[in-house]
């Protein structure tokens, strides 16, 4: 018997020290993502890694799973043709919340339409990580950031209620902070057939966080805590409190066939077959 | 529908469909665009059967995605488009390119820029073909000139795409797209495939970016144990990031010559008319059919003209134009935009040739008279 | 002595530890110090309950939690 490397099985260690800032929580989502890989059993060569442009779209380079590393936004259009070019992997697309929900906006609702057997991974820090600290689809209203040195004048997306409306299967909401519930959802989204979407609220101590949060790392960290509340504690709040926080939990799970269910039922088609041997 | 036996009259883009199904492709992505939604189609309604999968994706940014994912995952993959199209792709060409990904993109060129003559053929694609990603990099692209021609050179586009490892460019117009002319698809046994070369190491000795003796390295697929590092950043033989200057130079030296050093196997041409004339016409696709037509037109007028048919476009085939400049007293190239490939004849004209444009932008197929007209003034 | 019998050895990897400050922060057991260059010293592993979050929460692997068998 092999021994058990546990996540060390799927994170490649001798790729350390990461190449993110102090207190950036992006080792701490991919520490989730290999230890949920591991709990699962899921053999490395089975799992594609498709990650975007940014600092979290650097995570490929701490796998030893297969892995994908294209263009800024592409990463679920890359993950559906790796998907649909073989059923049998498990795919997951590792997004920063520029990435997955700016330049690459509109793959992101049509992979939730479809509802393609992807698992998407968002780490939503607020900001544009890697290339400054610029303003993001996400960065609440008023936030200061290098390109909205006055506030942001657009509000930010809630990418829960988004995916949920696109029609994914699965839709989770949680910080880098809850570190446990963080692979739980995770570990839910990986068994999930059809789309499924975690959404990590991030730290971003170099950008977001020293431009819009007093203090140091830790502060940041804390700041992860008070903006968000269980979906208990928020039923429990008064309408004009609800505004303030983002709600964790999980947010949808349900089961709606996935598309390559639904396109082989339609198209039921021969097996696989060499050149000319179809009809 | 069935595959079509026997002669039948068939549109160029159902010819590409077939081509491909016949070379082995078993996914298709794509986005609707006229002149160029037939492959399509018949991908769609097609490749089921095959076990294939065909799928509409939300733009032409997706489509060339998919089919560079899907081709990591082993299957053989091609996407088509027109223009607009092909403008949207081209920074994911760069990515298919720079990470070695077999694939073809069918390009049904249409008169541009911006919306243009939607519909109506051009050739003015061809610069962007070769230069549209950024960066420096190596692009192999075909001309079919006939239905039939489609339907070879489809089959040799992923040939050449498994060979080098690299995405292959089919640059056709609406004229031979949407032209219907009777083929014959031979029996698919008859037919010399090339599938992509598989590691022969094992998983643990395998590096997804080491070349084997020709720069091309064997590639393994999304799902086998050996594991595969596909990386749009630079990288060394893992595939894993490696931001060394000498691995950048290293990895863009071995892009260049795995295609560059093979020029001559890619290079493909056909020579019509007589062996020595007093002007030679050179031209690719439709353009060259009304070359054809014009080298018996000029005969009747007592003039010696030839025609020298590039069939692969890029690479640019130097050495057969600089023969070709050499012998001929004059030359005439024939392309459907303001002069495109004409600055390639330009750049490899070591004998100061006389070189002139015969240039149809009329969003129709070009005017005989245009390339009559051409060779009259070159002779003067 | 930590309830469950177990003696565990926290090992700080100081080559991967950026002295973000979080398992210091964090830890409910109050286990960890910063020493004067913020790094974290294991003032009480004695209080550790075990329960790893130091672990999962270290953005940069650099804390391991090992359970060391008394008997
Ligand atoms: C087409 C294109 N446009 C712009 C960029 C520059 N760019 C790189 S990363 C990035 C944003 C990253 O932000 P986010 O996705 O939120 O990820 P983070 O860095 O915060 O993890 C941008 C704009 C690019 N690489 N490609
Ligand atoms: S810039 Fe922000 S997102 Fe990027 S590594 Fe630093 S803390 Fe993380
Ligand atoms: S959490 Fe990790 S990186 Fe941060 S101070 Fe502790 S050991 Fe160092």
């Amino acid at each position: 018997m092999a021994v058990n490397l546990g996540y060390k099985e799927y994170f490649k260690s001798d790729a350390l020290p990461l190449m993110w800032c102090a207190g950036c929580g992006n080792g701490i989502i991919l520490r989730a993502i290999t230890e949920a890989l591991s709990d699962l059993h899921i053999p490395p060569h089975q799992v594609v890694i498709s990650t975007g442009i940014g600092c979290w779209g650097k995570a490929d380079d701490y796998m030893k799973t297969h892995a994908f590393h294209g263009s800024h936004g592409r990463a679920l259009a890359f993950g559906t043709g790796i998907k649909l070019g073989n059923p049998d992997l498990h795919v997951i697309a590792l997004m920063g919340d520029g990435d997955a929900l700016a330049i690459g906006g509109n793959h992101f609702i049509h992979a939730a339409r479809r509802n393609i057997d992807i698992t998407a991974i968002i780490s939503n820090n607020f900001n544009y990580g890697m290339t400054g600290g610029q303003y993001s689809p996400t960065t609440p209203l008023s936030s200061s950031t290098t390109t909205s040195p006055a506030g942001v004048a657009e509000p930010g997306f809630d990418v829960c209620a988004l995916s949920e409306t696109c029609g994914a299967n699965y839709v989770a909401r949680t910080t880098a902070y809850h570190v446990t519930q963080l692979k739980r959802f995770i570990t839910a989204a990986l068994l999930k057939q059809g789309f499924s979407m975690v959404e990590v609220i991030n730290t971003c101590p170099t950008h977001f966080g020293r431009r819009n949060i007093p203090g140091d790392t830790v502060s940041m960290m804390k700041y992860l805590k008070d903006i968000t509340v269980s979906k208990a504690g928020y039923e429990k709040l008064d309408e004009a409190d609800k505004e303030k926080y983002l709600v964790t939990g999980e947010l949808v799970n349900r089961e709606r066939p996935d598309y390559l269910s639904v396109y082989r039922e339609m198209n039921p088609g021969g097996p696989e077959t060499d050149r000319g041997e179809g009809h | 529908m069935s595959r079509p036996e026997g002669i039948q009259l068939m549109e160029g883009n159902h010819a590409c469909a077939w081509g491909a199904i016949d070379a082995g492709a078993r996914f298709f992505a794509g986005y609707p665009i006229t002149p160029s939604s037939e492959i399509a189609e018949v991908c769609a309604r097609e490749l089921p059967a095959y076990g294939g999968i065909f799928i509409q994706m939300e733009d032409e940014i997706g489509s060339i995605a998919a089919i560079i994912g899907a081709s990591l995952s082993g299957k053989k993959s091609f996407t088509a488009t027109s223009g607009p199209g092909f403008s949207l792709m081209q920074e994911n060409l760069g990515v298919g390119i720079y990470q070695e990904v077999p694939c073809v993109i069918v390009d049904i060129q249409r008169v541009g820029p911006a919306t243009g003559l939607a519909t109506q053929p051009a050739q003015a694609d061809v610069m962007q073909a070769r230069w549209g990603t950024h960066g420096d990099h190596s692009i192999i692209a075909l001309s079919p000139a006939t239905v039939q021609e489609m339907y070879y050179l489809t089959i040799r586009a992923f040939n050449l795409s498994e060979r080098f490892r690299t995405p292959v460019i089919i640059l056709g117009d609406q004229v031979i797209g949407q032209t219907y002319e009777n083929i014959k698809l031979p029996d698919p046994s008859s037919l010399d495939i090339i599938e992509r070369i598989k590691p022969f190491v094992s998983p643990e000795d395998y590096f997804p970016y080491q070349p084997d003796k020709n720069g091309v390295p064997p590639m393994a697929a999304y799902g086998d144990r050996h594991i595969v590092h596909a990386s749009s950043t630079c990288h060394d033989e893992t595939g894993y990031s490696n931001f060394k200057t000498q691995t950048n130079r290293a990895l863009l030296t071995r892009l260049k010559d795995k295609i560059y050093n093979y020029t001559d196997e890619i290079v493909d041409v056909e020579h019509f008319g007589p062996d020595h004339a007093e002007v030679t016409l050179i031209s690719y696709g439709a353009s060259s059919r009304v070359c054809k037509y014009v080298v018996g037109e000029a005969e009747k007028e007592g003039i010696r003209v030839n025609l020298l048919r590039l069939i692969s476009i890029w690479p640019f085939p130097d050495r057969i134009v600089r023969e070709a400049l050499g012998k001929t007293g004059a030359v005439v190239v024939a392309e459907m935009n303001q002069g495109q490939l004409i600055g390639e004849v330009n750049r490899v004209n070591a004998t100061n040739t006389p070189v002139y444009l015969a240039s149809g932008i009329d969003g129709a197929l070009i005017d005989p008279d245009i390339i009559m007209a051409a060779i009259r003034e070159a002779l003067k | 002595m930590n309830k469950t019998n177990m003696a565990v050895t926290i090992r700080i990897d100081e080559a991967f530890c950026k002295r973000c400050g979080f398992c210091i922060e964090f830890c409910n057991a109050n286990v960890y110090e910063a020493d004067k260059d913020g790094l974290p010293l294991v003032k009480d592993p004695e209080k550790c309950t075990n329960c790893r979050l130091c672990e999962l929460r270290c953005p940069d692997f650099a804390v391991s939690v090992e359970v060391v068998d008394n008997e």
